[in-house]
């Protein structure tokens, strides 16, 4: 099922493209890399997706209606993003922090049985649970970043969004973090990740989004467009692919 | 987030030191007061009773509250602990119109004091500044608020003190004595229209209290959250603005409040707003309850503003609280 549409869509900030017509779609079940140099537009693409920033041109549908027409509560019962920072000045624990996720969910001043359950299972999915009652703002980068995550999932989204998901996780959490991630995908939820990491995308999506300077370079499949022409022309780096054991490529770059 | 009953235990707290507070105030002062007789309606304890202590003290507990409030909203609406309420320009705007009234010498308005509508008005329209200054294209952020209402207070600042330069003698103590903020009993007629104006927007701001929480974490934080951040930051900033808007006209600014009982509350009872509204209104109208108490009694029978008092107790405890800040940032 197709989720999001966008097309020819373009984001200007002053006299700068950042975007210039974008036209895809994304579909449910999906777990979609998307990967760039710097500068690129992957980030605002993301945010876009997530309807923080209206496209200045050409239109961006989610579920067949623009994202600026919905009703961002309805939106967010469906679309959940981890941004890449989130500050908290105040004491909120971490729970704290995992219980906003069930904000478009309910009206009341307090949460139901239904919005505990959801809490409890995704401080369990993240491994989370054991410095629930800690500030936020004590934790390290990692453990913040895994209870963003379990803030998103807490939403109960059928889209994820994520702006550097492993940035701050050691490999241990690396691996569960794409495990779970994996396994969302498989229940039918949109996955979409910004990530640096080639190798991830190797090893993890079903689909690569290349963006280069405000467009989408490539658009498919990982290991067809991991390739070294391409790399060189969108990275200027010399990449080498090698196949392991499992037949999945990976690459070595920079040598 | 706090469950129900630590919700219940806390609050019930809180009340108990706010009961407390009101019958320190309204028992303790400058002359003594015998109760007994008060009672039995024998004058003059009771005239003291009913038309100084008690109004005296139920403006102390809503212009506490209500400032201790308002530090909350814009606390969470600024993402910074150490602002308040008078950051954006507010009691600037109310102090502006005050200091106009004194200046040309307007008295009476309807049944109310002219400095204290004029301050009312002061406030509204600096509100309405900023908020035009700092919207673009219906989008409100934050950081434009800080800055413009910083611009705006730096401006009213220069206006009065224009003023007050040009002011006579009499003109220029009653702006002094103003500007230093101070609690005197009210009429009930004012402490009631205090009452109706304020009860609404309290209940207002409580109802809306997850909402504070994940605007507290960013405007993206709270939009993608399913929050329309920037209705949500118009309805902060007027209610903000009313809470304090309201008690300055009637008392003139008084500092400080706002600033260090939000701030200790949160290190108390956390930083979910659904227990930090009602606990720092119980707790701010306590504070300046036991600060107007202090303000009668150090230098008695001679009386200390409270705004002399809540300054002397706030500023060092912002000092304290800037230096904490300050140690923490590296992390």
């Amino acid at each position: 099922m197709t989720l999001f549409e966008l097309k020819d869509v373009g984001m200007r900030y002053g006299t700068t493209d950042v975007l210039r017509s974008v036209s895809l779609s994304l579909n449910a079940g999906e777990f979609v890399a998307v990967a760039g140099p710097n500068g690129a537009g992957k980030s605002t693409l993301v945010s876009i997706l997530a309807g923080l920033r209206a496209p200045s041109n050409g239109r961006c549908r989610f579920m067949g209606r623009e994202t600026k027409n919905w009703n961002r509560r309805e939106f967010a019962r469906r679309v959940a993003i981890i941004l890449q920072e989130s500050g908290a000045n105040f004491p909120f624990t971490a729970e704290d922090i995992v219980y906003m996720g069930r904000m478009p969910h309910r009206s009341g001043l307090y949460e139901t049985a239904e919005d505990r359950a959801a809490v409890e299972q995704a401080l369990e999915q993240t491994g989370t649970t054991e410095f629930r009652d800690r500030e936020f703002r004590t934790l390290s980068g990692g453990e913040k970043q895994r209870v963003l995550l379990a803030s998103a999932l807490a939403q109960s989204p059928e889209v994820l969004l994520l702006d550097e998901p492993s940035a701050h996780l050691d490999i241990y959490h690396q691996a569960q973090l794409y495990r779970l991630l994996h396994e969302l995908t498989r229940r039918g939820l949109l996955v979409v990740a910004v990530t640096h990491d080639l190798n991830v995308a190797l090893a993890k999506a079903d689909r690569l989004l290349l963006m280069h300077h405000g467009e989408i370079r490539a658009d498919g499949t990982p290991s067809e467009i991991v390739q070294p022409d391409l790399m060189r022309d969108v990275y200027s780096v010399a990449i080498d692919v090698h196949h392991g054991a499992s037949g999945k490529p990976w690459i070595t770059y920079g040598g | 987030m706090a469950d129900k009953q630590h919700w219940f235990t806390t609050v019930t707290v809180c009340c108990a030191v706010l009961l407390i507070s009101f019958v320190l105030s309204v028992l303790i002062g400058s002359s003594t007061l015998n109760l007994g007789r008060a009672i039995q309606g024998l004058p003059p304890d009771r005239e003291i009773l009913m038309s100084l202590r008690v109004p005296r003290a139920l403006l102390a507990l809503w212009t506490g509250g209500a400032l201790s409030l308002s530090g909350v909203l814009f606390q969470a609406m600024l993402r910074e602990s150490l602002a308040e309420a008078y950051t954006l320009g507010v009691a600037g705007g109310a102090s502006l119109g005050a200091v106009l009234a004194i200046c040309f010498g307007w008295t009476v308005f309807g049944a109310f004091s002219a400095v204290s509508v004029a301050a009312f008005v002061g406030a509204a329209v600096v509100l309405g500044v900023i908020v035009l200054i700092a919207s673009d294209g219906g989008q409100m952020s934050s950081l434009s608020l800080l800055l413009a209402g910083i611009t705006v207070n730096s401006i009213c600042a220069a206006v009065i003190l224009f003023l007050s330069n040009l002011a006579g003698f009499m003109q220029s103590f009653a702006i002094t004595r103003w500007m230093i903020g101070g609690l005197d009993a009210p009429s009930y007629s004012n402490l009631l229209g205090l009452t109706v104006a304020l009860l609404p927007v309290c209940a207002l701001v409580f109802s809306r209290s997850r909402e504070w929480n994940v605007l507290a974490l960013g405007e993206d934080w709270a939009a993608t959250r399913g929050v329309s951040t920037s209705r949500l930051l118009l309805l902060g900033c007027v209610s903000g603005s009313v809470l304090t808007g309201t008690v300055t006209s009637l008392t003139g600014p008084i500092g400080f409040v706002g600033l260090i009982v939000p701030h200790a509350m949160r290190l108390w009872v956390g930083a979910d707003h659904r227990i930090l509204i009602p606990t720092s209104f119980f707790i701010g109208a306590s504070f300046l309850l036991v600060s107007d108490v202090l303000s009668r009694t150090v230098l008695a029978p001679v009386e200390v503003p409270v705004g002399v008092i809540t300054a002397f107790v706030g500023g060092p405890c912002f000092i304290w609280m800037l230096r904490r800040k300050s140690r923490r940032v590296p992390s």
